[in-house]
């Protein structure tokens, strides 16, 4: 069996699963926010359901419209508050204590390897990058989890995507990750699991690995993994003192097919609207106007991704006419990023930082866009109004592009302006 | 079951951000929610869907996220069924889930036209255009999603299943 069989295996109760069985699996951890938690919180209460299964394996986190944008958001946030309160969940992170749901999970040791993690918000699939069968569900469905403990789920056919190379200069795991999507297609694994491997994926760091898992959704997978191994370990450890299994592929396990991808040439890549499959690479279009730019989100919004982008903007100035939008993606990486001088850098060079949350990935606040406008953005999505008015614009590209790209006010290869300072 | 509307068509890759805009995701009023189905890729299909309509889309309808809201907005706006080549996973699920019929009808995006009337039998999955004669094929569905429609939806179904055991 590959990992997300014996995942689904070991979960209900079977020796042996193969794609296109349905299991009914026991459920680790629920984790749901600020935006589709009230509506689960709703049906939990038409079901007639009185407590949730396990209150420790449920998980709370406010962090899509953070602190409250509106009476009508702020009344979201009360609803939810209210329940983990009356339900006794003590993993509640409330406005201040933790930051954009995806990272703070794993950041706070509630994702562990083997374990199957469902999440009422798509990009659930991030857990993947610690070997967990991690996937997202609607709001009703949660309730029933809520509930139950419990969920059905068809066993995925597997695609195995082999990645090998070493990356070039300012080339990241986005570029790849984009560079991926294109080959595979915005439906080109829907209803089917990823496994990602291969020299480049074990080199990867857990920053790296957790960009390519969480955008194994805009392919239509179910879940993106990538097999365990030491640094998932030592991440995992140093964070949870729970016990887990960690799960890897048999030597003979099946997949629908295996792509090869070799990443030694590959440049800065961009989505460019309004699919996240629509992608080029970078020098073909340099050039194109942007309005804004923002540093950010679930699937890009981590240490390394700041520390990227602050190599290129320190001590230099964005472009007039641009506005930059910094966004560390919890409390735990703010901290670390003030720590280190990167938020300063940030600032001198005319960023605004704003505090850990979703921000303007789906345009619920803090940098709405206008009709006409165009953003470059380290987000996930490039859907049509996705970040504001249906006559927008958005570019997806990795953090050291779309730094580069707010300096000069027009979508730019992060290697000409390095060029350019050694 | 029979569903009867006209067709209101849409391409590829119809993703939740155009279907339910995130901006209203902050309402739970499902009404609400319906004033702005797919505003993303047309403003009027409130209107044209208030009498009863089946949407026709062609690969990956519902792509993007996990919001229940977007599939709730076309069922109350007016959308009686959704046929499409393929559908994205956690879109389909939460169409069942709220009790919104959603049929694969490989054809249907090629063979049906804008405003056509469509007759779909949910139990043998023939699909008719009245309006130029073609019957197409859906992919049936299983027993156990009939049931959670037939019920009205996972709510309803998980009251009578429980119900019982209290």
């Amino acid at each position: 069996m590959n990992i997300i069989e014996k995942i689904l295996a070991n979960a209900s109760g079977k020796k042996h699963v193969s794609p296109d069985d349905i299991v009914e699996a026991n459920i680790d951890v629920a984790m749901t926010h600020d935006l589709t938690g009230p509506l689960a919180i709703k049906s939990f209460r038409e079901i007639g359901a009185k407590k949730v299964w396990d209150k420790d394996k449920v998980v709370i986190i406010l962090d899509h419209l953070v602190p409250a944008s509106s009476v009508i958001s702020a009344g979201l946030h009360k609803i939810v508050r209210n329940f983990a309160e009356e339900q006794g969940i003590k993993n509640f992170y409330d406005v201040g204590r933790g930051g954009v749901c995806h990272q703070v999970m794993p950041e706070k040791g509630h994702v562990r390897p083997g374990e199957v993690i469902v999440g009422s918000d798509s990009h659930t699939c991030t857990y993947g990058a610690f070997g967990a069968f991690a996937t997202g569900i609607g709001s009703t469905e949660m309730a029933a989890v809520f509930a139950t403990g419990k969920l059905w789920f068809r066993v995925p056919e597997v695609i195995k995507i082999d990645v090998t190379g070493k990356f070039q200069k300012w080339v990241t795991a986005k570029d790849m990750t984009l560079n991926i999507i294109g080959k595979i297609g915005a439906d080109g694994a829907i209803y089917k699991g990823l496994e990602f491997g291969g020299s480049t994926i074990r080199d990867l760091t857990i920053d790296g690995r957790m960009v390519l898992c969480n955008m194994a959704v805009e392919m239509g997978a179910k879940a993106g993994i990538i097999e365990p191994d030491q640094k998932t370990l030592d991440y995992v450890k140093a964070r949870t003192d729970k016990p887990f299994n960690p799960v890897k592929s048999d030597p003979d396990a099946t997949y629908e097919r295996v792509v090869d991808v070799d990443i030694s040439e590959l440049e800065p890549q961009v989505a460019v609207p309004h699919q996240v499959d629509n992608i080029k690479p970078v020098t073909e279009i340099a050039g194109t106007e942007i309005n804004q730019a923002f540093i950010g989100s679930c699937t890009n919004g981590r240490l390394e991704d700041l520390q990227s982008a602050a190599q290129i903007l320190k001590g230099k100035k964005i472009a007039r006419g641009v506005r930059l939008i910094v966004i560390p993606a919890s409390q735990e990486i703010y901290l670390n990023a003030v720590n280190e001088g990167l938020i300063k850098a940030f600032m001198e060079a005319g960023a605004t930082i704003g505090n850990p949350n979703c921000g303007p990935c789906l345009g619920g606040h803090m940098g709405i866009m206008a009709d006409g406008e165009a953003c470059i953005s380290t987000s996930n999505r490039n859907f049509i109004g996705r970040m504001g008015s249906t006559k927008s614009f958005v570019y997806l590209a990795s953090p050291a592009t779309v730094a580069a790209s707010a300096l000069t006010g027009t979508i730019t290869d992060p290697r000409k302006v390095m060029e350019k300072v050694h | 079951m029979t569903i009867n509307g006209k067709a209101i068509k849409f391409g590829n890759n119809v993703d939740t951000d155009v279907i339910l805009p995130g901006p209203y995701l902050v309402h739970t009023d499902p009404y609400e929610l319906a004033k702005h189905a797919m505003e993303g890729l047309d403003p009027k299909f409130p209107e044209k869907a208030a009498d009863g309509a089946i949407v026709v889309g062609g690969k990956n309808f519902g792509c993007g996220s996990s919001r229940e809201q977007a599939p709730i907005a076309l069922k109350y706006s007016g959308v009686k069924c959704v046929l499409a080549e393929s559908f994205a996973r956690i879109f389909y699920r939460n169409a069942i889930t709220i009790g919104l019929p959603v049929l694969v009808c490989a054809g249907a995006s090629g063979k049906v036209e804008e405003g056509d009337v469509l007759t779909v039998n949910l139990q043998t999955g023939k699909v008719e255009d009245k309006t130029n004669g073609s019957v197409m094929q859906a992919t049936r569905l299983p027993e156990f999603i009939m049931e959670i429609l037939d019920d009205g939806g996972l709510i309803e179904h998980l009251k009578r299943s429980i119900e019982p055991n209290e």
